[in-house]
């Protein structure tokens, strides 16, 4: 009752996100004085539960047939009556597609209040209060949730981890009477060829914008540059919309989050909305024909030039750079 | 088929970082200068049930927006772009309305406005990106919801929703009625409508309603407030490389990129 409840899908593992979501769960739950409680969801729940008790005080699996595969009616009713178990006081999530298509719909049908896109939750007495960019990025609010509990998706990677427990949690299998809510049906499910590691977790990415041109430059400029580098590509969503490349790389306040040590903006404006999505980069810069594209105003460093002129030379003076170290 | 889009009308997110302000007692952002337009992802969603009409032939679309008078210019450049019918609920109450607050109206509304197979959203509203309402609506409604939805067919008395993931897609089949919510991908960019059909557009029927019409009652907001609106102050100086040639510009730049590299490691 009225402790801190962690949401997470095992098809994720135990990555980045769940830690940074543990870490912001353990943190709230201290606040609050309660214990710090997980579920896991889905196939592989149990050995994702074994590291997640590490963290948490208690477990709970829920890894029946039905939730074997996502279906979102179906896990939406497991976790509300998970939740009307255990009564939180805070359900936490990360920011990935079903934690975010959950959330608000777990909070109406708790009662509750939901917060989305959150990279900061606290208590305040007895109040729950999260911040969230708003206006694409441009401004910050501060909410105070009025209805308890409060369900909460975080932007999970940019949160610490918590620091493992003295004795492991308990794991317990949920007893739950789950019936398959048919009226939708995932019938086909289909990953996009991409890198080796996820764009959130990619340290280095080379995104190109609008002033790319086209699809072929993304391949011919831009992904020898990003493999000299060492780097995943990326894109802002005006060369996702023109279908240049997939959508799933897609930066910025409606895509990807991301937390790379370098991130190159290859002819990308800077729009607020795109720079949502690498606040958390640690160095920004640019290649940008125009001196006053907002980007610069982010970036620690800048070339004003035609990227189609740079890239290729770039890549040759990378290579010399590399081999004098 | 019947399809319902809801649209809300917000302000103009292009605005350029160094012309925005905010209020920060009202806590809502000054309007200046900038426009009112109609948030993108209800334009996708627009877009996306314009495209399953041309498709799928008998199907008629109804608008429904939230919102202030002005929001009446949003349905109308809708009904521009060829939606059949469009409804506006006004909102004659100050400060702006918290999701849960929103889908109650919009559901009444829906109500009201009759059966529909189909009931589509945008992801997130541009302004306060909130990205709950489709998903309060479905469950005022008690209906199913999918999520991140780009594009829609019917066939068999089914609609087969493609929606985005992280890592890819996933196909649903879905028996109407359903909620869906919409993103943007490279099919469903909306289209302009003509000067002239922005035109026609004003001498189209539109319903009005205020929240006495629909039976609800303006209760403010029990969901969420908005305690603090500030616009966060950072500066990073960008150093633009230099160089007499191209060759020595970029050259530096090379440099500067392997010294942002390698000091992560
Ligand atoms: C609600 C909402 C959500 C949004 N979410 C996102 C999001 O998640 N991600 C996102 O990216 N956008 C998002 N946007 C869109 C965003 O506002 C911008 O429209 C978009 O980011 C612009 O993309 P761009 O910079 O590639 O294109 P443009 O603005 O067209 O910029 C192209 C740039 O390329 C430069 N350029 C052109 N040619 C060259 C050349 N040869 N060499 C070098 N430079 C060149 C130009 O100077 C310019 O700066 C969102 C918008 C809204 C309203
Ligand atoms: N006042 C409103 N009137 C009509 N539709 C709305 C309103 N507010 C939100 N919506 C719909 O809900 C979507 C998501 O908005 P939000 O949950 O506010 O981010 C929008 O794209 C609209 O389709």
């Amino acid at each position: 009752m009225n402790d801190v409840l962690i949401i997470l899908f095992a098809a994720n593992g135990f990555d980045k996100g769940a830690q940074g979501l543990a870490g912001a769960g353990r943190r709230l739950a201290d606040e609050l004085g309660v214990s710090l409680r997980a579920v896991v969801l889905g196939e592989g729940a149990e050995a994702v539960a074994v590291e997640v008790a590490r963290v948490a005080d208690a477990v709970v699996v829920a890894d029946q047939a039905e939730l074997v595969e996502y279906q979102p009616e179906t896990c939406l009713a497991a976790l509300a009556q998970v939740c009307g178990e255990l009564k939180p006081r805070a359900v936490l999530l990360a920011n990935d597609t079903y934690s975010q298509e959950l959330a608000p719909r777990l909070a109406h049908r708790l009662g509750g209040s939901a917060a989305g896109d959150c990279v900061e939750v606290r208590a305040e007495a007895d109040v729950l209060r999260v911040g969230r960019q708003v206006y694409g990025g441009k401004a910050h609010a501060v909410l105070t949730l009025k209805r308890a509990p409060a369900v909460v998706w975080l932007r999970a990677r940019s949160f610490a981890p918590a620091a493992p427990r003295e004795a492991a949690g308990e794991v317990t299998r949920a007893a739950l009477n789950i019936q398959r809510d048919a009226r939708t049906r995932v019938v086909e499910r289909r990953r996009e060829a991409g890198g080796e590691t996820r764009l959130e977790e990619a340290r280095v990415i080379v995104s190109g914008g609008r002033g790319i041109g086209g699809p072929e430059p993304f391949e011919t400029e831009l992904r020898p540059l990003a493999e000299l580098l060492g780097a995943q590509l990326a894109a802002s969503r005006a060369a996702c919309d023109a279908g240049w490349v997939p959508p799933t790389w897609q930066v910025g306040q409606t895509g990807k989050k991301v937390t790379p040590e370098l991130y190159l903006a290859v002819a990308i404006t800077g729009a607020s909305q795109h720079m949502a999505g690498i606040s958390e980069a640690k160095t920004i810069a640019a290649i940008n024909t125009d001196p006053d594209a907002p980007i610069f105003k982010h970036c620690r460093f800048g070339i004003v030039e035609d990227y189609r002129k740079v890239v290729p030379l770039l890549r040759e003076k990378l290579k010399e750079v590399m081999s004098d170290e | 088929m019947n399809i319902l889009v809801c649209l809300k009308q917000i302000l103009d997110p292009e605005v350029p970082a160094r012309d925005f302000r905010v209020d920060p007692v009202r806590r809502e952002a000054e309007q200046g200068s900038a426009n009112l337009v109609t948030n993108i992802f209800c334009e996708n969603a627009l877009e996306t049930a314009l495209q399953l009409r041309e498709r799928a032939g008998a199907a008629r679309i109804t608008v429904l927006s939230y919102g202030r008078p002005t929001a009446e210019d949003s349905l109308r450049k809708a009904l521009a772009m060829k939606a059949d019918a469009a409804a506006l609920v006004l909102n004659e109450s100050e400060g702006a309305p918290d999701p849960l607050a929103v889908a109650r109206v919009l559901a009444a509304a829906v109500r009201r406005l009759g059966a529909f197979d189909l009931i589509m959203t945008g992801r997130e509203a541009g302004d306060w990106g909130a990205g709950q309402t489709g998903g309060l609506l479905a469950e005022e409604l008690g209906l199913p919801c999918v999520s991140f939805v780009d594009t829609i067919e019917v066939g068999d008395g089914v609609l087969r929703l493609k929606r985005q993931t992280d890592s890819g897609w996933e196909l649903f089949e879905a028996p109407p009625p359903v909620v869906v919510t919409v993103t943007n991908d490279e099919h469903n960019v909306p289209r302009i409508p003509k000067v002239r059909d922005v035109m026609m557009s004003y001498r189209q029927p539109l319903t009005k309603f205020t929240l006495t019409d629909l039976g609800l009652a303006a209760d403010g907001n029990d969901y969420y407030e908005v305690a603090e609106l500030f616009v966060p102050q950072k500066e990073t100086r960008c150093d633009f490389v230099s160089g007499d040639t191209l060759d020595e510009k970029v050259e530096a730049f090379a440099r500067q990129i392997v010294k942002a590299v390698d000091s992560s490691q």
